[in-house]
């Protein structure tokens, strides 16, 4: 039994990486999929297409595959045409992880945002805009703080998702969860004890995420038919 | 000079003519009501005004000023406008809901909005419903608060569309209680409605829309109780039972 509970002890040292590394994709997602969503909205053709196009590439590709581009593939880019580029010069492999892992997420994001900007009547807007408000000043008073509400448990499962997905990190230098289980594994040969640790190591994140979740749900749930 | 101008006005949606051509002023003070059957472009000439809709044709004025694309926003601060659902915003308290406009629209002082909010929920008879939510609130009370929520902009005129249609029958006379003093009071005023007896009692003038037309118009007299088209009689005989 004590192997089993090493082999947890030390997948849990790469929580600390996983969780930064999911936090600052889940802002950067957020943030990028807001834009995202509000370009897929707009009158311009230009920006919807550019939205649209960005979207189907990232949701159309595994994310290991942009994080080996982003990792790999650019600095080689770089360096073929005579740039000395090298991610350990700005912050370590972490960084393109952590880009790949935020603008992986914001395409999820955006249709998640774009389909709780669409779930609000569109009377809202009209109101908001009789009162004289400009598109943008209702966008951000009115309909984004009502459609905040029905995205937030879609936003916390992407959370979840997230938190799994960036177990392909290993693969670009980012000692998380997984990786950590992989090197012990390769030293002790505790195959079965290593990789069950490094899944109860997720285990503990993503379940009582998804608990929390679930109660908010049906917490929105009552509160709907209570009105 | 007319308080609203309405020239040539025409709207379609894809092939379908919604108004064919409106012309229609409207004085300082006066209260106009639109009367007419569904479909009859009533809501939508409405809707034009303030540009919720983009009239395909036709120019509007307000004081005098063209409305465009560029001065819409600061436009429709003079026009206030009570829709039929309410569309109170449902995150905010009814007192915000007051002074999100002004606050944010007109720069006001905060502390100032909220005591003029206050005498706008007294003026509309629902000074304890300040702190409540929307949701908590009957259908007559939210829309008495929608007409407080227009009114808190300071607005030169008043737009209704069919501000009763939605709301269970009991609580139509509240709402148009607080519309009949609206008008007493000189706010100049353009509704759209169903009801025939407010029309009767408070327009100054009532026009009678069919067909993306304006087919009558005159006093509330002339065209409810003496209607000269037969168009309009066969709708009032179908309304006024």
């Amino acid at each position: 039994m004590g192997v089993y509970l090493k082999g947890f002890l030390i997948a849990c040292k790469g929580i600390p990486a996983t969780v930064a590394v999911s936090l600052i994709a889940i802002v950067i997602g957020a943030a990028f999929g807001l834009l995202l969503a509000l370009c897929s909205q707009t009158k311009s053709k230009i920006l919807q297409v550019l939205a649209k196009v960005y979207i189907d590439v990232v949701r159309g590709t595994p994310m290991l595959v942009q994080a080996l581009i982003m990792a790999y593939g650019i600095p080689w880019l770089l360096q073929s045409w005579g740039v000395g580029f090298k991610w350990d010069n700005f912050g370590g492999m972490v960084v393109p992880a952590v880009i790949v892992c935020g603008f992986n997420s914001a395409a999820y994001m955006s249709e998640v945002i774009r389909s709780g900007i669409q779930a609000i009547d569109k009377g809202q807007m009209e109101a908001a805009r009789s009162l004289g408000m400009s598109h943008g000043m209702a966008m951000r008073l009115v309909i984004i703080p009502q459609a905040i509400r029905i995205i937030l448990p879609a936003f916390a499962n992407e959370f979840v998702t997230l938190i799994k997905e960036t177990s392909v990190l290993g693969y670009v230098g980012v000692v998380e969860i997984l990786r950590r289980g992989q090197l012990w594994n390769s030293s002790s040969f505790e195959t079965f004890p290593a990789y069950i640790g490094v899944a109860l190591a997720y285990m503990i994140l993503t379940i009582p995420l998804s608990k929390i979740i679930n109660g908010y749900e049906r917490k929105m749930a009552r509160k709907e038919s209570a009105a | 000079m007319s308080m609203i101008e309405i020239k040539g006005l025409c709207k379609s949606f894809g092939d379908h003519e919604v108004l064919r051509g409106i012309d229609q002023n409207v004085e300082e003070g006066e209260v106009l009501c639109i009367v007419g059957p569904s479909g009859s472009g009533k809501s939508t000439m409405l809707r034009c005004i303030n540009r919720l809709e983009e009239p395909t044709a036709g120019e509007i004025y307000v004081d005098g000023e063209l409305v465009n694309e560029g001065n819409i926003d600061s436009m429709r601060t003079k026009m206030g406008m009570v829709f039929q659902s309410f569309n109170l915003f449902p995150h905010k308290s009814v007192l915000d809901n007051l002074t999100i406009g002004p606050i944010n629209v007109k720069k006001a002082d905060k502390k100032e909005s909220e005591e003029k909010a206050m005498k706008l929920l007294e003026r509309v008879g629902l000074a304890e419903k300040a702190g409540e939510y929307p949701r908590n609130l009957s259908g007559g009370q939210q829309q008495r608060v929608a007409i407080a929520r227009a009114l808190a902009m300071d607005p030169e005129v008043m737009l209704f569309d069919e501000p009763t249609s939605a709301l269970d029958p009991e609580m139509v006379g509240e709402v148009l209680d607080v519309m009949k003093s609206l008008a007493k009071d000189g706010m100049t005023m353009i509704v759209v409605t169903h009801e025939m007896g407010f029309a009767k009692e408070v327009a100054d003038k009532v026009i009678f829309m069919d067909g993306g037309y304006i087919v009558e118009q005159g006093t509330p007299d002339d065209v409810l109780n003496h209607p000269q088209m037969d168009r309009t009689k066969d709708f009032l005989s179908k309304v006024l039972i």
